[in-house]
């Protein structure tokens, strides 16, 4: 019986671990779960995670959530390269320490209430929201870029990592709701361009895909279903 | 040359390192720094941390930030009892996945309370509008709820039957907003049974010195000269109003 992910590609830490399974060539069965249709709080669901999100993993009787707990415990079960999560000491907590500072770095502030912020239809958010917003995604960012790029290389130094995939998924998020974040950022694109690289484009593109349309596909979203993210958005952005 | 951890005991994140280094009686030296009267801010904590944040950690020409690396970095370069950091894989997980899902889960919201209820109105004179306090007081019994119903396993801790970093890290979270006069642990026997366990574990003694600082804050937030008010009005108005 192979190890299960439950996946919503629109979620940023579902797509990095998505990324990894699939670089990786994990022996694992993805299933999607439909948030806007609500199936994260089916029955069957919650018997995987009962806190209802994705992304979440059954591993025989064992189930969890959490994307980089996930991706730890998949690097150590399937004896993946050791760069994704280095055994050497210093590396990891290279590596660790962009993991725990992102948390509330970038995914709390710029990310989510940027990208929910731009992406609801007819919610226009009032701008001084939307601009201390775009402030602090703009801080992250920058911090991102000066402090923990590695020249000319990735997050943990000089190969590309599980920060890394968690860095440019959360990235990838304001951007696709229209949010140009790499003008005028010629370090951060040219990490970009080396993520992408490392993870092939293809993958990388599938990854997105799903993010990518959302602002269209948004639109053809019925009203029931706007209704579900409209106290979500206004918690975020107020 | 031992490893130095540069820690506040207001903060939170430095309430778990120290408590995790102390009780495992590990070779650190502790540097105080005060967030309140701008160290870290000087030219040479910023060489230690360039995000100039607490705690910190300085391993000869090694440095790092970030409470919960930092003590997966001392646990194993010190080899201190596997139930902290358990190297089971599903167990692993489990004090993981708690350590992941709490900087959203409860960090913030607690943090949250603490500034609005100590910082806000007492120190930069800020009045917190009524319906944001009770937002934020709504997302702490949540994740007070949370964590007393799916994260702490019955008759034990976090990660099972032993404590963990997972603990460290929840109880000095949940003593933030404690600390600033919302109790926390009314009408919620299972989670101050917990507490009591983690106190136990830890050592009471330990636990009290560890909490010294955040106890008396709303107190000696009284005597803080008006110079160093302005200093948090910025961070106030920026994140929680």
């Amino acid at each position: 019986m192979s190890l299960k992910l439950f996946l919503d590609m629109i979620s940023q830490p579902c797509r990095s671990v998505f990324l990894f399974a699939k670089k990786n060539n994990l022996p694992v069965e993805v299933k999607l779960i439909s948030l806007k249709n609500g199936e994260q709080h089916t029955e069957k669901f919650r018997k995987v995670n009962p806190l209802r999100k994705v992304p979440a993993l059954k591993d025989g009787d064992f189930c969890m959530g959490e994307s980089i707990p996930m991706m730890e415990y998949m690097a150590e079960k399937f004896n993946t390269p050791d760069h994704w999560f280095p055994k050497d000491l210093q590396k990891r907590a290279r590596v660790n320490e962009y993991l725990s500072w992102q948390h509330l770095g970038i995914r709390m502030h710029g990310a989510e209430g940027v990208h929910l912020g731009e992406r609801m239809p007819g919610e226009p958010a009032a701008a001084d929201k939307m601009a201390r917003a775009m402030e602090d995604l703009n801080w992250s960012l920058d911090l991102i870029e000066k402090t923990f790029i590695k020249d000319g290389g990735f997050i943990g130094g000089e190969q590309i990592s599980i920060a890394d995939l968690v860095a440019i998924v959360e990235i990838m998020q304001p951007f696709a709701s229209g949010v140009d974040v790499f003008q005028g950022r010629a370090k951060l694109s040219a990490w970009k361009e080396r993520v992408v690289q490392a993870v092939g484009k293809e993958l990388f593109d599938e990854a997105h895909k799903t993010i990518l349309s959302a602002k269209d596909s948004v639109k053809q979203l019925d009203s029931s279903k706007v209704e579900y993210f409209r106290p979500r958005v206004l918690r975020l952005i107020s």
